[in-house]
């Protein structure tokens, strides 16, 4: 067990995390990179086929191509979301390879990828480095992985590629269609998921670059999302995803009438402050209450008349149909919650492929992130602080993964909506049980009891002066909220062992996760 | 079911049980002769509140005199109150005499600030047996709540519900909203009063009320039972009902408004109940009047096609059209559609605008008479147009401060 020491926002993380030393957080923009960039092994065309066909027969074949032993670090895409079936296929093979002690390196995971957890119970996969949720969420939380999990933000996934903290072995990118030489797009094929951008840096710094696609064209597949020039093979197989839980994320508009509210509010909250003006840009995540949020706000534009300048994706419907009306001319998309989204991306030039490098990279020259007027969140918890916890729940459990949640915290203005509790459970405490994202950069939570307003934005607090809003000290809250509940809720214990390490956009580590007793 | 020689009396329960249960809890009283209290806990806030529940189980068995026995508490979420009502509802079903009083204490800042006419545009039916719905009810700014003691509780729950009823009344913040139960039928709804009239309700809603003496059985209940003004809003569901609906709206001094039940009056007079609803108009009309004839309010049905935000924007509106100043809500996000389309519209604003201005000036001048222009102006009008500029004001589409607002 590594020592543990104490960082820049007072949280105790260990010194080592796998095999690195710790760089502990020591600010918002405080650690400064030094250095160049990892770059991948020089290759000779001499050695690939003039014909542009880099097809093998299977995923078995380019593993043993690709020269797979122990100990290598593999890593996949999530655009296929909960529809994945090709992280199971890799590590099936890798298992019937007899190869032992890998390092999967996903962009996240799914509850689809439970059957994963045999792989780390025989020795195959060693641990896992990515966004951890539902059953693996669990099995890493209960302290059972022989590494600590690694989870980081889509840029931060990004950083640490490009800064050479996680060097790829071998990187395989489920494709929904893909030419012979490895050029691949999602916009289009029976497993068609949009884009592909999770995988772009994968692509471009992994020793060993395989395409995998259930929908081979023949050369020039077009666009080239993953350009061929960086892949060393090409596998077909009959089924990449399960198309129908593809864009099965978090894509239905909630119907719970306090969640509405929430998004009603945050929405009058965008309207009220006078961020809602022609030319602004704004983004929301993929839950329920965002999407309402977008549903709302959409609304009050077409009341005021104001059009916006570019809209975030991840794309869904709604944003096609802002798009589609004339309310914005641009989405600048991560990733597709739905085939409209799909749709537009193959078809609009409005709807623009973007990648963790253009909007969240930290290490980089700026980045789309930051020039967002606002955007609007989710989280787990909260404090008194501004603070937020994305990944845990209140008894330590691995529940989410990061996302982009971290790298949109850079923008103009940071709205969580949060109800103020769950079940009995006050979202609204004293101290996060696990800090993800510092107080500083959080500026409002919208909860259906009110708005609270981070002090040290006395700008909004001034822009909302006479709007009708109901606006509530965060302490004010709380003490309500402890008060419906039945007093603060017991803390509960947590084991020595550390299980996760939660690392800031920069590469320094933020926090950690504790194993659930 | 057979009964342990050791045991005393029969196991009761009370709530709801299940993986999708939130923010309400079961629980199960077996009572026993002797060995003291044994607990089994199970509830998805354990880590944080495990031992506060257990300390609140065991308080509220010494307290209800239960103190032997074993207890199941399979909880997803409930707050205090919710624990409190369940565990009495379930010694209550053991068939113990429970002793003293274990009440939650006082909350609703707001309460006892209701009125004879305050507005009661729009009111949100909450199921008595599902608290998960009580909590937040207040945020939607609904004029009222009800607490449904009747149709949306099953007969089993009837007896836990008007305990959890009660707690509500005492514990939920419902933000400024009237707060309206609605007992059940007969000789259920009175006894339901006896938990109901002491605990801070401000109004009670009688189902199908056929005749005056039903409203006036409860009047009676209600005064043995508390000093409290509690208002009365008759519900007529039948042909006898609409038959006698002016003597049921003048049945009782507590009486503030008058409402009509839809579905059941359209079954009993044995049609279906349509979109236009031109079964029921008479009946509608016959309730307008009769509460007319009383000062009271005359409040419609509700819309139950929740989806169909259209649908209920003209059924409002023709409602209002009618003479009625409210609507029944059994979803949330009907109560700002309910309200927008009761909201005077604005030359009706600005009309009552300036003849409340002319009533204010002759009232200064002593004047007796209210002109506008050359023209007088009947004190009928005057008042409406009193009650216009009210709920303009309500609605947000006049400032509070108008009147120096216009002098200036």
């Amino acid at each position: 067990m590594s020592e543990l020491i104490r960082n820049a926002a007072g949280r105790l993380i260990p010194t080592r995390i796998n095999e690195l030393e710790t760089k502990p957080y020591q600010g918002v923009g405080a650690w400064r990179p030094s250095g160049r960039k990892w770059s991948p092994p020089i290759r000779s065309a001499a050695d690939f086929p003039v014909d542009g066909n880099k097809c093998v027969s299977s995923i078995h074949d380019a593993l043993k191509r690709a020269g797979i032993r122990d100990g290598m670090t593999i890593s996949t895409h999530h655009h296929f979301r909960n529809g994945d079936l090709v992280a199971r296929a890799i590590f099936d093979a890798a298992a019937e390879l007899g190869v032992k002690d890998l390092r999967w390196f996903p962009s996240a995971s799914f509850p689809c990828h439970a059957p994963l957890i045999d792989h780390l119970e025989s020795g195959v996969i060693h641990h896992i480095e990515g966004s951890m949720n539902g059953p693996l969420g669990g099995y890493c939380s209960r302290g059972k992985m022989r590494g600590l999990g690694v989870l980081r933000s889509h840029g931060g996934r990004w950083q640490a590629i490009q800064d050479g903290e996680v060097r790829i072995d071998i990187a395989v990118l489920a494709a929904p269609t893909a030419d012979p030489f490895g050029n691949a797009t999602g916009d289009r094929g029976p497993s068609a998921c949009g884009l592909l951008g999770f995988g772009l840096a994968d692509s471009l710094f992994a020793d060993h670059v395989i395409v995998v696609t259930d929908n081979l064209v023949p050369f020039p597949c077009v666009p080239w999302q993953i350009q061929g020039n960086n892949v060393d093979s090409v596998v077909v197989v009959d089924k990449v995803g399960d198309p129908s839980r593809i864009v099965s994320g978090t894509t239905q508009i909630t119907k719970s009438p306090d969640r509405l509210l929430i998004a009603e509010y945050a929405a009058r909250f965008v309207r009220d402050s006078g961020i809602m003006r022609d030319g602004f840009s704004f983004q929301a995540g993929a839950g329920g209450t965002a999407l309402s949020f977008g549903i709302y706000l959409r609304e009050m534009m077409r009341e005021a008349g104001v059009k916006a300048g570019f809209v975030r994706g991840g794309s869904n419907r709604y944003l096609v149909e802002m798009l589609e009306e004339g309310l914005t001319p641009y989405i600048l998309d991560g990733q597709t919650f739905d085939l409209e989204g799909v749709r537009s991306m193959r078809e609009n030039p409005g709807h623009l492929n973007t990648s963790p490098f253009t909007s969240y990279n930290f290490h980089g020259k700026g980045n789309f992130a930051s020039m967002v007027d606002v955007v609007i969140l989710g989280a787990t918890e909260v404090d008194i602080d501004f603070n937020a916890n994305v990944v845990t729940h209140t008894d330590g459990r691995l529940l989410h993964g990061i996302g982009g949640w971290q790298n949109c915290l850079a923008s103009k203005c940071t709205i969580l909506a949060v109800p103020s509790f769950r079940n009995r459970v006050p979202v609204v405490l004293d101290r996060v049980t696990t800090l993800c994202g510092p107080g500083e950069l959080i500026d409002v939570i919208a909860t259906e009891r009110g708005l609270c307003i981070n002090p040290r934005r006395e700008d909004l607090i001034e822009a909302l002066r006479g709007s009708d809003l109901p606006l509530i000290e965060i302490a004010e809250l709380k003490a309500e909220v402890e008060r419906i509940c039945g007093g603060p809720p017991a803390k509960p214990a947590q084991s020595e062992q550390v299980v996760a390490a939660i690392q800031w956009v920069d590469g320094t580590t933020i926090d950690c996760v504790h194993a659930v007793k | 079911m057979t009964h342990d020689p050791s045991t005393r009396g029969h196991a009761g329960e009370a709530g709801s049980r299940g993986p999708r249960v939130r923010s309400d809890c079961w629980i199960r009283f077996e009572p026993a002769e002797k060995g003291g209290l044994e607990i089994e806990l199970k509830s998805t806030a354990e880590a944080y509140y495990g031992e506060s529940i257990d300390a609140l189980l065991r308080e509220g068995c010494a307290a209800l005199g239960a103190e032997h026995g074993a207890l199941l508490c399979e909880d997803g979420g409930a707050v205090p109150f919710v624990l409190m009502a369940r565990l009495e509802a379930a010694i209550r079903e053991a068939g113990l005499e429970t002793k003293g009083d274990w009440l939650p204490p006082i909350h609703d800042p707001a309460r006892g600030a209701t009125r004879r006419d305050r507005f009661r545009r729009s009111r949100l039916y909450l199921p008595g047996s599902q608290p998960k719905l009580f909590l937040n009810a207040g945020l939607h700014r609904p004029d009222a709540i009800i607490l449904d003691l009747e149709d949306s509780v099953a007969p089993a729950a009837k007896l836990a519900s008007r305990i959890l009823v009660r707690n509500a009344l005492r514990q939920v913040d419902f933000m400024g909203a009237e707060r309206m139960v609605r007992i059940n039928q007969g000789e259920l709804g009175l006894s339901d009063l006896e938990q109901i009239a002491p605990h801070g309700v401000d109004l009670i809603l009688i189902p199908k009320v056929e005749s005056a003496g039903e409203v006036q059985a409860v009047d009676g209940r209600i005064r043995e039972l508390s000093a409290d003004e509690v208002f009365l809003m008759p519900i007529i569901e039948s042909a006898r009902g609409v038959a006698n609906a002016t003597e049921i709206a003048g049945a009782s001094d507590r009486n503030v408004a008058l409402t009509i039940g839809l579905e059941d009056y359209t079954a009993d007079i044995g049609v279906q109940r349509t979109e236009s609803g031109e079964e029921s108009l008479w009946a509608r009309c016959a309730i307008v009047n009769a509460a007319r004839a009383f000062g009271l309010q005359a409040i419609d049905s509700v819309y139950s096609d929740v989806g169909n935000v259209e649908g209920l924007r003209a059924s409002v509106d023709e409602a209002r059209r009618l003479g009625f100043e409210g609507k029944g809500c059994i979803h949330p996000r009907q109560i700002g559609v309910v309200h927008a389309a009761l909201a005077p519209a604005a030359n009706e604003v600005d009309r009552a605008r300036r003849i409340v201005r002319a009533f204010r000036k002759a009232e200064a001048r002593g004047l007796g008479v209210v002109s506008l222009g050359t023209r007088m102006i009947d004190p009928p009008v005057v008042k409406r147009a009193l009650a216009t500029v009210d709920m303009a004001i309500a609605t947000g589409r006049l400032a509070g401060d108008w009147e120096s607002a216009d002098e200036e």
